[in-house]
């Protein structure tokens, strides 16, 4: 893992997920699509990682122990270091409300599990590609996944 | 026949008071035959002689008439009359001569009124020389005549010329006293006509002419009615001289020529036969108009006597049957406290029954005693107008006792004084019955409102418990939306995981596969494909049926949402080698809805489309009904379509006529059922036309502002 620079090679995204399969596999996808990455299991841990290590994307999970993604992208929000990096939430919970609590919490995107893999890498490049223009893209709730593309 | 002058003597001998009384009644005589009849009677009254006989001449003949006589024989008299124009007979010339004569042989041919052969004959005149009118015949007295019947006979003869000459006089008078009767005749109120027999006037009163003479000056209307009247009157008259009746009555009617009104008189008409004029008639009108009309008025008064006499007695008919027909007996009493008036129910109680009950005739004698004894309580109590109590008194027949309430009343005469006693006889064991029954109805009455309270507690009792169970349904109901979405959350997490892993092994993430390796992934990844959209549309089940899926109302237009459809389906359209073809036909305005929801539906009926589509087309079009302001968005496909009778289960939970997912997206048996349920929260429908064998057009229909919710 490498510190915080806006000089590395590869953008950092930090993955907040409790439930480990999940949390490993989207590690596991990101760096095989040539990300580095960090983790953290709660949200306490995501809002320390995130002042320490500054990544330039954070993938959080709503339902987390000991805080939860709302306040934690709250903190993370409020706070001048790091209230610039993208946060996309990422949810199993297609009911109203979620997507609103993301978006007031300060959220940039939002994901409805299950995701995957590649169409999450997709929506973290288009952020990373169009920092901070597209914040309101909110992804669509009740969407049903997209067909996976083939990466050659 | 011897001449002889009887010598005249003097006055004496007879009472002047007798002579003083026969000249005064002369005064006050006006009649001939009076005055010779009283001198007569003075003769023989005093002086001595056997026969008297008193001639005077008639006014018009020449013959002389026997107007009195004394001591003559009534066959004498019926057989006298004198002719004065005879000169030879011997009376004549006594008639002629200055003085009286003494006749004692008259030829047995003359007539003389005296039986005697020998008579003094004396001239009555006024005075010597004057012609006489008449003689004075005695006889019996001898040959000289005494002074008293000279005196007589001179004082008859002036008398006899006094009469004789007003009677003259009279006929000069004739005239006035003529005018007089006129004067008498106009007098008289009514009018009086004396006509001929054709009715021809001859003399009217006033008052007659009045009503048949119209004057020069008249008006036409007086001359017409005048004209009238007298034609009336003939007419009358003429019907009664028909009869030949002395004296008619009938009556007239005739018009007032004045007033114009009519007259009603009665005629009164009677024949006058008169030797010189022929017969006449005098008649004599009574008006009795006012008598017709008093009398209508008394035979109207009469008849309203009457009707009022009916109406009395109908009143009085009536009065007996109201007051038979009142169920309480109805006593009227005298002072002394006997029954003079009672109604049928009364007699029940107080008319002695038929012979040989003797029981029943003790109660009544009872029920009288105590009827009286009440009664007498009534009269002592003079000064109140009611008076209330209560009797006991029996039935006749069956004698059960009965008690009754009293209520007298007194009828007193203009006079004030107690006339009846008006007695009212209610009975009590009805009374006693009906409070008895209601005071149970008053008990059955508290114990149906104890019931109906008991009752309304108990309903109130379960509703409350049925809104606790309500609460708890919903609470229950609320609680079953939660689990479901905790559920679906659940199942995703793991899902994700498959889904993900799989996904990373096919794409070799984790190094390469072999062929069949990566023919039993795509198994796998299918089918948890197919977890996650029964699960999705579970979820959105849950949320419609809790009535918790928001609703995101935004513009867009339909053209555009075709795109994305197509597009998110392109893999599939791709596969099925059908034409999907999307149009939008007219001018459709943008549509402020619920894109997503409206997506969604497109989505599902478009894959719906594909799935059941073996070859041929698909089209989906967009259309605008302006009259309504409702967009349509029809997928039409050339499929295997869907028999009549499953065209409403097909958007039944869970129905899906091809049951097993045959085609690559599969199909959870939910997608209808969600769409038309979303629809429905839209404001809009979802419709199915389709035939077996041909295909089938699913048309959704939109308000195309939907209303907020």
């Amino acid at each position: 893992m490498s510190g915080p620079s806006k000089t590395r090679a590869q953008p950092l995204v930090l993955v907040v997920e409790d439930y480990q399969d999940a949390r490993e596999m989207y590690v596991a996808y990101l760096q095989f699509s040539g990300y580095d990455v960090a983790e953290a299991d709660n949200g306490v841990e995501a809002v320390e990682k995130t002042r320490q290590l500054l990544p330039d994307i954070v993938l959080m999970d709503l339902a987390l122990p000991l805080m939860d993604g709302w306040e934690a992208t709250r903190q993370l929000k409020n706070d001048e270091r790091t209230r610039h990096i993208p946060i996309v939430a990422l949810t199993g919970h297609a009911l109203a409300g979620h997507a609103e609590g993301a978006r007031e919490a300060g959220c940039d995107a939002f994901v409805t599990k299950p995701c995957l893999p590649d169409a999450l890498v997709t929506e973290i490049k288009r952020l990373l590609d169009a920092p901070r223009a597209n914040a309101e893209n909110v992804k669509d709730p009740a969407q049903v996944p997209r067909p996976t593309k083939k990466r050659s | 026949m011897a001449r002889v002058a009887a010598p005249v003597a003097p006055v004496q001998g007879v009472d002047s008071d007798a002579k003083l009384a026969f000249v005064e009644f002369l005064l006050t005589s006006i009649d001939v035959q009076e005055s010779a009849r009283r001198a007569v009677d003075w003769l023989a009254a005093h002086a001595t002689l056997s026969e008297v006989a008193v001639l005077v001449e008639d006014g018009v003949s020449n013959e002389m008439q026997l107007v009195a006589e004394h001591g003559v024989s009534s066959g004498v008299i019926m057989d006298f009359s004198l002719n004065r124009d005879d000169p030879s007979h011997p009376l004549t010339e006594a008639l002629n001569s200055p003085a009286p004569i003494y006749l004692d042989k008259i030829p047995s041919h003359h007539r003389v009124p005296l039986e005697a052969k020998a008579f003094h004959a004396i001239p009555l005149r006024s005075e010597a020389h004057a012609p006489a009118h008449g003689l004075l015949l005695v006889s019996g007295v001898g040959r000289e005549l005494d002074p008293e019947t000279v005196w007589l006979a001179r004082t008859l003869g002036k008398q006899l010329s006094r009469l004789l000459g007003r009677q003259l006089l009279a006929e000069t008078r004739f005239g006035q006293e003529r005018m007089l009767l006129y004067s008498i005749i106009n007098a008289v109120t009514d009018p009086i006509l004396l006509t001929d027999t054709e009715g021809k006037l001859i003399i009217a009163n006033t008052h007659a002419e009045k009503l048949f003479a119209a004057p020069e000056e008249a008006s036409e209307g007086w001359r017409r009615a005048a004209a009238l009247n007298n034609m009336l009157f003939s007419a009358a008259l003429s019907t009664s001289a028909v009869g030949m009746i002395e004296m008619a009555r009938r009556e007239l009617l005739l018009v007032d020529p004045l007033e114009g009104s009519d007259l009603l008189f009665e005629l009164l008409s009677s024949r006058a036969r008169d030797e010189r004029q022929g017969t006449y008639v005098v008649s004599i009108l009574r008006n009795v108009t006012d008598l017709a009309r008093a009398k209508e008025e008394i035979e109207e008064s009469y008849r309203t006597l009457r009707i009022a006499q009916a109406e009395v007695r109908d009143e009085r008919h009536r009065l007996d049957l109201i007051i038979d027909s009142v169920a309480d007996p109805i006593l009227v009493t005298d002072q002394e406290g006997d029954i003079v008036l009672m109604n049928t129910p009364a007699e029940r109680l107080f008319n002695t029954p038929g012979i040989g009950d003797e029981t029943a005739l003790r109660r009544v004698r009872a029920n009288g005693a105590n009827l009286t004894s009440f009664v007498s309580n009534v009269l002592t109590r003079s000064g109140e107008q009611r008076y209330r109590g209560e009797i006991q008194l029996g039935d006749p027949l069956t004698g059960r006792p009965l008690p009754v309430e009293a209520v007298a009343g007194t009828i007193l005469s203009e006079q004030g004084e107690l006339m009846w006693v008006v007695t009212i006889l209610h009975d009590l064991t009805e009374a006693i019955e009906k409070a008895r029954l209601y005071e149970q109805l008053k008990q059955a009455s508290v114990e149906l409102e104890r019931k109906v309270q008991e009752a309304t507690g108990e309903l109130a009792q379960q509703n409350e418990l049925l809104r606790r169970q309500h609460i708890a349904l919903e609470q229950a109901s609320a609680l079953k939306s939660q689990f479901l979405a905790n559920m679906s959350h659940e199942f995703r997490t793991p899902l994700n995981a498959i889904l993900g892993y799989t996904h990373m092994l096919l794409h070799n993430v984790t190094g390469q596969v072999t062929d069949p390796q990566r023919k039993s992934l795509s198994r796998i990844d299918s089918n948890a494909r197919h977890l996650l959209a029964l699960i999705n549309d579970i979820l959105d089940i849950t949320r419609i049926e809790a009535g918790r899926m928001p609703l995101n109302s935004m513009t867009f237009r339909l053209g555009e949402l075709f795109d994305e459809v197509q597009s998110e389906l392109e893999p599939i359209i791709k596969r099925s080698n059908l034409t999907v073809a999307a149009k939008v036909r007219g001018a459709v305005p943008p549509v402020r809805s619920d894109r997503q929801k409206v997506k969604q539906i497109v989505l599902n009926l478009l894959s719906n489309a594909l799935k059941f589509t073996p070859a041929g087309s698909v089209t989906m079009t967009a259309s605008y009904d302006a009259r309504v302001r409702q967009v349509s968005i029809a997928v039409k496909d050339t499929g295997v379509g869907i028999p009549d009778e499953d065209q409403v289960k097909v958007f039944e939970d869970f129905r899906q006529l091809d049951s097993s997912p045959a085609r690559g997206y599969g199909g959870t048996g939910l997608g209808l059922s969600i769409c038309r349920r979303l629809a429905q929260i839209l404001g809009g429908t979802i419709d199915l036309d389709s035939t077996l064998g041909r295909g089938s057009t699913f048309t959704l229909r939109l308000p195309a502002r939907a209303r907020r919710r």
